[in-house]
């Protein structure tokens, strides 16, 4: 009787584990699906000819296919060009943060001097005041760069530092570039986890500062370099923020794809743009953005791997 | 160096505070010079009117006056804000609700799991920036469910659930609230990617032994997760939504608005006064939310 009855409670769970199961499948695919829909969309959109657009029998798979759509994109848009100028950006502003960074975050969580509690609460303000209050003095600044009077001293007048990478690199190496203060906030909690005992073996054995944070602190670190390095470079790519403030006539990605229809619109109707036909700028366009998110769904597919355990590893939660 | 250090007798505590000061000074300059001032430079262009010319600005104080425009006269300004907050209140709690869900759905072992979390991931990357701001332009978008007629079986669908969870005694703005949340499900799932991330990393923090003895106890599975689970990760909850909320900074209607006024208007004064009340609102927004949030937090130690 006793055993009759636990093993039907048994199936009772296995049908509840089952039913759970199912739920669960559908739920996730389900919402993948719907993250994934937008970039099948337009690599469907992208091989698709001009008049598969208003073919109602026309839902994914084209009936012509062609590379047309492409080899537009790319001559408008300079794509290799961009490409190149934008990954340089990336990886220039990716390392700088990176260092200036990481050498923030242990000089906080690490060295404590008298006022650092103060200036903590300064990147945690960095962190929450919104980027756009304080754009317009940044902008003015460098476009009249003169670093406390210095530059018009020595060459007669300030710089125009706007349309360069200056910008870039001087925010970054002060580590005050785009969400600077977030990844000093990572590495500070990183570094806090670290136990003292290790730092006190190091000055016992003769290193000074600067050689426990090179030879013993930033190998242990190595999970939150990964962090920083790839959520910088990854939002530095994306970011239209600050490249279409700081670059407006220089190629990368985010200047490029915003000026394509416009572009493509000229090149299609000789100058006038406003005839072109929306739905075929709409297609090419789609087609930019899957140039554009291409090298970052590529080095994703190698790289998801850390950017899945980074955050696990950086002790950001412990 | 070193002998020189020796010599004024400082000690290994005094030698760290030093290096500490030289290893935050990068920062330190930058945010002076890239923060600070500027900060306190649009805190006086929003209480100027500002001139621009071929010589540089020309400023004077007009006290409250932007102000006043961008509140009265502006016609755009009062719209954009208050969109902007709305959105935030909506979307905040449903993110932070959406991805502690989703985190404890990719905190269970099932087949195909890495490939999941992988899925779920890639929003950090392609929702950001220039491409979801061209993403809501797109017409080939709309023409193609005008084509599937998806738009059409979504909408009946939703328009059923809603009938049914007005029968089971729900009240109108709770299922109100939850259909707009299935309609702008793309827009919530595409920003809970880091989100989810810190959850996964919080739940995998939990002790094993605390789900094993709530087991032993006879707990069920929703029984674990409200007793052990939430009151663990809760600390996150108030990151999260801190995090949701200064994520939203970088698109939005308010922050073109407040760029428009600024570059192409060249109306410096309006548009810092803009960016100022913007702030302040973000500001009054983060202080609720998180003394809210903070009261019902469960601190482990």
């Amino acid at each position: 009787m006793g055993a009759l009855h636990a093993n039907r409670l048994l199936s009772l769970e296995r049908w509840k584990k089952w039913i759970w199961s199912f739920v669960r499948l559908t739920l996730i695919a389900g919402l993948a699906f719907v993250i994934l829909y937008p970039v099948l969309q337009k690599i469907s959109t992208a091989f698709k000819d001009k008049s598969d657009l208003y073919s109602p029998i026309v839902v994914w798979l084209p009936e012509h296919y062609t590379l047309d759509n492409f080899i537009k994109a790319i001559s408008i848009m300079d794509y290799w060009q961009a490409l190149l100028n934008t990954f340089t950006l990336s990886a220039l502003t990716t390392l700088l943060t990176a260092i200036s960074c990481a050498l923030a975050g242990y000089g906080f969580a690490r060295l404590k001097f008298k006022g650092s509690q103060l200036l903590f609460a300064g990147v945690i303000l960095t962190i929450l005041v919104p980027p756009i209050t304080i754009l317009i003095p940044v902008y003015l600044n460098l476009k009249d760069f003169s670093l406390m009077g210095l530059i018009p001293l020595l060459t007669g007048k300030s710089v125009n530092l706007l349309n360069t990478y200056w910008p870039f690199i001087l925010t970054s190496a002060t580590a005050n570039s785009l969400k600077a203060g977030l990844y000093i906030f990572i590495f500070r909690q990183f570094f806090r986890g670290i136990p003292k005992e290790v730092e006190e073996a190091a000055y016992i054995d003769g290193a000074g500062v600067g050689k426990t944070f090179y030879r013993i602190m930033l190998p242990n670190a190595i999970p939150s370099i990964v962090t920083v390095l790839l959520f910088s470079f990854v939002w530095q790519w994306n970011d239209s923020f600050f490249t279409t403030t700081y670059l407006t006539s220089s190629k990368v990605m985010a200047t490029q794809l915003g000026s394509l229809p416009y572009n493509l619109a000229i090149l299609l109707e000789d100058g006038v743009s406003s005839k072109a036909d929306p739905f075929y700028l709409s297609m090419v366009q789609d087609t930019g953005i899957l140039l554009a998110i291409l090298p970052l769904i590529i080095i994703y597919l190698f790289v998801q791997r850390y950017f899945v355990e980074s955050i696990e590893r950086t002790g950001i939660v412990g | 160096m070193k002998s020189i250090l020796r010599l004024n007798r400082r000690t290994y505590n005094d030698q760290k505070a030093l290096m500490g000061f030289f290893y935050v000074l990068p920062w330190l300059l930058g945010f002076i010079f890239f923060f600070l001032i500027p900060l306190l430079s649009s805190l006086r262009y929003s209480l100027s009117s500002v001139q621009a010319n071929s010589d540089g600005l020309i400023i004077h104080f007009s006290g409250l006056q932007n102000y006043v425009e961008a509140l009265t006269v502006n016609t755009e300004f009062n719209r954009s804000l208050a969109d902007a907050i709305l959105n935030m209140v909506i979307n905040v709690p449903l993110i932070v609700i959406f991805s502690l869900f989703l985190a404890v759905l990719l905190n269970q072992k099932f087949i195909g799991r890495s490939l999941a979390r992988s899925i779920f991931f890639l929003p950090v990357i392609l929702a950001s920036g220039v491409i979801l701001s061209l993403e809501s332009t797109s017409l080939i978008q709309a023409v193609n469910d005008q084509n599937a007629g998806a738009g059409a079986i979504q909408g009946l669908g939703t328009f059923e659930l809603e009938g049914m969870m007005l029968d089971a005694g729900l009240s109108e703005w709770v299922v109100d609230y939850l259909s707009s949340a299935v309609g702008r499900i793309y827009d919530i799932v595409s920003q809970s990617g880091v989100q989810i991330l810190i959850f996964l990393a919080g739940i995998q923090t939990i002790s094993p032994q605390l789900y094993e003895a709530s087991k032993m106890e006879g707990a069920t599975g929703y029984e674990a997760f409200w007793k052990i689970t939430f009151p663990m990760v809760s600390p996150l909850i108030l990151v999260n939504a801190i995090y949701t909320i200064i994520d939203s900074f970088s698109n939005n209607a308010m922050t073109d608005l407040i760029r428009e006024t600024g570059f192409t208007q060249f109306n410096f004064g309006l548009s810092s006064a803009m960016a100022w009340l913007y702030f302040a609102a973000v500001a009054l927004i983060l202080a609720v939310s998180s003394y809210l949030i903070s009261r019902k937090v469960f601190y482990y130690d």
